[in-house]
């Protein structure tokens, strides 16, 4: 028989993940819309997946099936795989993201709870520097059509034509655009001014996932799933960044709103960099995590080889997560001083 | 360069005089190791290590001369503190030793004890009270359970009593985590 | 008024209703009453009857121990049948001391007399109140006596009194605010006499309007201009001294630090009113008011005499039939009894019934997400998941600098815990440990010291022993000599008696054989002391054959044990 408390909120690890899974639905809704349905194929791609390789890792470690694949998140770490992966990367890229994610990024660190990285960025880094020719297939404005994405996924497709179909995301274009070989002349300016893939702020479509990802992302703070401290400080100090920066040379770099719309920023700033398992959890640690991850993803968007940063960021900050909740540990009632130092 | 080495020279010589003295102003009265060492020991003093008490014991540890698995009152904490500490590898309780046992406490029976004062000479801590040929008896609080008086009685009239729980030592378990179905037969 | 808030903190459904329809009803007294001598915080009083003694209602039955101890008396008139160890209310099952007397029926009293404390000086007073039982009836039990000292400058700023009663279900001081506000008060001024308070507020959560009418009113009633009752808001544990005190005054009182030292001090509406009682009607603490509910026909409220079995007091109130288990105090903090036959103690503000649609077994655990959903209830501002990964590594060192003492126990963690971890499981059994490892480590320390002692005194015996031994023998060496001197006169003399002696003493040597070596002298001399020295044991005259074959053999067993004891020791006395 249990001690008390006997009361307890009906809260589970599964309705938070449940929910986070939800709130990322109207950004799937605004994919599915502009890019077409290539991500839901990808998502049920990456759920099967880790559905699968989470059961035998269970199996094979003996812990019960049915509370842990049913907690939901496995499924959370499938989908966000899913939506920072390009939807016309081949399906055993995607499978194979998932099975490293869920295998060796979750499960060889201990399984729920105690993985040091975020799975699905560790899956996300690791391909894109084994595979970055698949990791650029990200689909073009004009929709292609569902059989043909199916095709491209599973190889059908005729090489050859794959280039036309597939175009560069936004971030990708500004940076080809700025390194190419005339680059003295190119500003950001005139990179994106003759780019079909740029929008009202960022990249067209793009800056609607995002908008999508938002909306998610504020219902789960409402719902308290997460707290205002981790996006915040990430979008904030990647807009104050940009910001600076685009003021000061607006020909070498972009300004705020096109990196908090374009690329993944607003599905890291409200799903990633808060998965709770491997981000700081102080208050104060939370807001320095998530500013240092902002300031790793500016860095590498603009000055490093690869087009989109947050991964890389969102890791090197994980490492770092010990450190920070050591030296924020909040003051306790009735003590004068932070820390976690003993008291006479 | 001769100027060099000299000065080199003479900071060496500068040096050393300094620590030297500092080595003798300074010394640390005791072995601090060996203290730290008997700090874990439980104090049982029961000479069960092979070690006429807790101290020579530690002492013995600290030169490397004696393992850190042979103090059963002490038992698998002790042994992992020690481990620690030492910085050696754990190993379990050396069954020459003795085994761990719950703490118990002597209990004379005062009917029988002839007031022989063998036990007053046995005990270790001064735990028991009396006087050639009156009753003695055990100071339950100083008693550190280390048997040492039992076989010394001639009359056989020393009892170790296990220590019984009470609600001021009863103790909260550790949880139990139930994550794994329990399997029935 | 300005009120203060404190962080985290959680609003589970509070259940109240039930038990604040009906008001406080008496419940009977019992045939047989158990009164646990142990009963607060502090050593166990002594107990001051034995099995056959008369006693009267109200007369002190056990002695407070020492000043950290309060007594305890009988609650009724009666006889002791015994004292004796019986089952305690304590999720332990374990028993402990207990004077158990029959009641007479006549509940005859005690000569009650006022205790005038206006004429007495502040010790004598806090005397009465330890000798007249009074411990905080909250559910803390930490004896009132100890906390009337006003502090620093001998004035206290705020007297603050405790009527939050944030924990769901329990409605015992709801009822006694409502029903007798002006004993209340009249003890409220004791303890701001006492105390010299500045100021008294009286904290009551803002769901009990008819307790903060009734408080008020009796305020009012008594022209008090330095009393304030104070409704804060509903929130569990606004109940907690350090919350309330925090809410009404702003006051953060670290753990460990004595409230008086920061200008407040904190007493419960009910100890208030047993203060009221033992000094103005020289009545000691021999009843309170229990709630019973949860899982009954008829929750409700009873003043019940200490010692009542719980039982008795259950049964009043129709326990449903799928009643599993008895908790002591509510859902939040209680604990689960073993036994239904344990006494009512004044610790105990209200009896729950359980089952397993009110109170349903936790979700299987899951592991630690770091959500900090924990951290955010914490009223007390820690980090429960860092305390809970330490508690459950056992690596308690590390608990206690994330200031695992800190923690009240108030489960709001647990309530939250998505991952449905008993959080404060691991935190009660990460103290008992620590507690349990600083009284191995008293002990140890106190075997050392007293180890050491004794080798320094057997160093400090052996020395003085080899320097009497070696006066001894300087004195007989003496002696010898002397006695070789008329040997040697005797030898001149030619009678040759002690020759033989002498011969058979020393080697067949090369010297005069009639000429004794000094040596042997002195081995004579010894023995002869020692012949003289050894007494025959009084008892060991006229002994019967068996006895003595018994006596040899217990000395052949002493040789040898002392062989093994002292195998580098001769036989010594
Ligand atoms: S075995 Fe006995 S004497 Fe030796 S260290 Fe342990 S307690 Fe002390
Ligand atoms: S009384 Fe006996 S068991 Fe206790 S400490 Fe002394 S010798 Fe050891
Ligand atoms: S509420 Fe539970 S799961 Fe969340 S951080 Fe606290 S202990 Fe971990
Ligand atoms: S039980 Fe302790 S750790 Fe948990 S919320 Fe209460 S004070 Fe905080």
């Amino acid at each position: 028989m249990n001690n008390s408390p006997y009361l307890r909120q009906a809260a589970s690890v599964q309705s938070v993940m449940l929910r986070v899974l939800l709130a990322l639905l109207p950004g799937i809704a605004a994919y599915v819309w502009f890019f077409g349905a290539a991500i839901v194929l990808q998502i049920v791609l990456a759920s099967l997946t880790a559905l699968a390789a989470e059961a035998l890792v269970l199996h094979l470690r003996g812990k019960p099936l049915a509370i842990f694949l049913t907690d939901g998140s496995a499924l959370v770490t499938a989908w966000l795989i899913a939506l920072s992966f390009p939807p016309l990367a081949p399906w055993w890229l995607v499978v194979l993201a998932t099975l490293i994610a869920i295998i060796v990024a979750k499960h060889l660190y201990g399984g729920l709870g105690q993985n040091p990285f975020n799975p699905a960025m560790v899956a996300f880094a690791l391909m894109i520097v084994a595979y970055p020719q698949f990791m650029s297939r990200w689909p073009g404005t004009d929709a292609i059509d569902f059989a043909t994405q199916w095709q491209i996924i599973f190889g059908l497709h005729a090489n050859q034509t794959l280039d036309a179909l597939t175009m560069a995301t936004p971030l990708d274009a500004l940076r080809t655009a700025l390194h190419s070989t005339n680059a003295t002349t190119v500003t950001v300016a005139s990179a994106l001014a003759h780019n079909p893939a740029i929008g009202l702020m960022a990249g067209r479509g793009w800056e609607w996932v995002a908008a999508g990802h938002l909306v998610g992302g504020l219902w789960l703070v409402q719902q308290r799933i997460i707290t205002w401290h981790l996006p915040t400080a990430f979008l904030a100090t990647l807009f104050l960044l940009a910001g600076l920066a685009s003021t000061i040379n607006p020909s070498e770099f972009a300004g705020p709103l096109f990196h908090l719309f374009g690329g993944g920023a607003m599905l890291a700033a409200f799903f990633i960099v808060t998965d709770p398992v491997s981000a700081a959890t102080t208050p104060y640690g939370k807001l320095i995590f998530a500013a240092g991850v902002a300031l790793l993803t500016w860095i590498i968007r603009s000055f490093g080889a690869y087009p989109d940063g947050i991964a890389f960021a969102v890791l090197l900050m994980n490492i770092a997560v010990p450190l920070i909740d050591m030296a924020t540990q909040p003051r306790v009632f009735g003590h004068k001083k932070n820390g976690s130092n003993h008291h006479g | 360069m001769l100027a060099a080495l000299l000065v080199m020279a003479l900071g060496a010589v500068v040096l050393g005089a300094v620590l030297g003295f500092a080595a003798v102003k300074f010394r640390v009265e005791g072995d601090p190791l060996t203290e730290k060492i008997d700090a874990i020991l439980p104090q049982t003093q029961c000479g069960q290590c092979g070690f006429p008490g807790c101290k020579p014991y530690a002492a013995a540890m600290a030169k490397g001369e004696a393992d850190i698995n042979q103090c059963p009152p002490g038992g698998d904490e002790g042994i992992r503190k020690l481990a620690d500490l030492l910085g050696r590898e754990y190993k379990p309780l050396s069954a020459e030793h003795g085994v761990e046992k719950p703490k118990a406490l002597a209990v004379i029976d005062e009917q029988r004890c002839i007031g022989c004062t063998l036990c007053i000479q046995a005990c270790p801590v001064d735990a028991i009270v009396g006087a050639a040929k009156q009753m003695h008896t055990v100071i339950a609080v100083q008693c550190t359970g280390c048997e040492l008086c039992v076989p010394v009685c001639p009359v056989d009239c020393i009892d170790m009593v296990p220590v019984a729980e009470n609600i001021t030592t009863w103790k909260w378990k550790y949880p139990v985590v139930a994550i794994k179905p329990v399997t029935t037969h | 008024m300005q009120l203060f808030d404190f962080n985290g903190g959680v609003t589970p459904d509070y259940h109240k209703e039930a038990s604040t329809q009906s008001p406080i009803a008496v419940s009977p007294a019992p045939t047989f009453l158990v009164i646990p001598l142990h009963q607060s915080i502090g050593g166990t009083p002594r107990p001051l009857v034995s099995a056959g003694d008369r006693v009267l209602k109200g007369q002190r039955i056990g002695a407070a121990d020492g000043d950290m101890s309060s007594a305890i008396h009988a609650s009724t008139s009666g006889h002791v049948v015994a004292v004796e160890m019986r089952r305690m209310p304590h999720p332990s099952g374990l028993s402990a001391l207990c004077v158990v007397i029959k009641a007479d029926g006549r509940d005859e009293w005690i000569a009650r007399q006022s205790f005038d404390y206006r004429s007495h000086t502040a010790a004598e007073t806090r005397d009465y109140l330890r000798d007249a039982g009074v411990v905080g009836l909250g559910g803390a039990v930490f004896p009132t006596h100890l906390k009337m000292s006003p502090g620093k400058g001998d004035k206290l700023d705020t007297l603050i009194i405790n009527g939050a009663e944030c924990e769901p279900f329990i409605t015992c001081d709801d009822l006694l605010m409502r029903e007798r506000a002006e004993a209340i008060i009249q003890g409220v001024v004791i303890l701001r006499d006492l105390l010299a308070a500045g100021r008294v507020l009286v904290g009551i959560e803002d769901n009990k309007p008819q307790a903060v009418a009734a408080m008020t009113a009796a305020v009012q009633a008594g022209g008090h201009q330095d009393m304030a009752v104070v409704a804060v808001p509903t929130r569990y544990p606004a109940g907690g001294a350090k919350q309330l005190i925090r809410v009404l005054t702003g006051i953060e009182v670290p753990h460990g630090k004595r409230s008086t030292d920061y200008g407040v001090q904190c007493f419960n509406v009910g100890t208030a009113h047993a203060i009221h009682e033992a000094i103005n009607l020289g009545q000691p603490l021999i009843s309170r008011i229990v709630t019973v509910a949860g899982n009954v026909a008829a929750p409700r409220n009873y003043e019940v005499l200490l010692g009542t079995s719980m039982e008795a007091l259950l049964t009043q109130s129709q326990p449903l039939p799928d009643t599993d288990r008895l908790i002591m105090g509510g859902p939040m903090m209680g604990v689960s009894l073993p036994s239904k036959d344990v006494p009512v103690v004044k610790a105990t503000n209200c009896i729950l019934a359980g089952s397993k649609k009110l109170f349903p077994p936790p979700p299987p655990e899951m592991p630690c997400i770091r959500c900090g959903e924990c951290a955010t209830a914490c009223p007390a501002d820690l980090q429960p998941f860092e305390l809970y990964w330490f508690s459950r590594a056992k690596i308690f060192g590390k608990a206690q600098e994330y200031h695992l003492f800190d923690c009240i126990e108030c489960g709001c963690c647990s309530y939250v815990c998505p991952s449905h971890i008993p959080l404060v499981d691991y935190y009660r059994f990460a103290k008992s440990e620590i507690w349990a490892n600083e009284s191995e480590k008293a002990a140890a320390d106190q075997a050392r010291e007293q180890y050491e002692f004794r080798q320094l005194r057997e160093a400090r015996e052996a020395q003085e022993k080899a320097a009497r031994l070696a006066a001894r023998t300087a004195a007989g060496r003496a002696a010898a000599t002397n006695a070789l001197a008329v040997a040697s006169d005797a030898t001149s003399d030619a009678t040759p008696a002690a020759a033989p002696v002498a011969k058979s003493a020393t080697t067949p040597a090369t010297e005069p054989a009639q000429t004794p070596s000094p040596q042997a002298a002195l081995i004579a001399a010894a023995l002869e002391r020692a012949r003289a020295q050894q007494v025959q044991p009084a008892n060991t005259t006229n002994l019967t054959p068996e006895q003595q074959a018994e006596i040899a053999a217990i000395e052949a067993r002493r040789a040898q044990i002392r062989a093994q004891a002292h195998p580098h020791l001769p036989p010594d006395d």
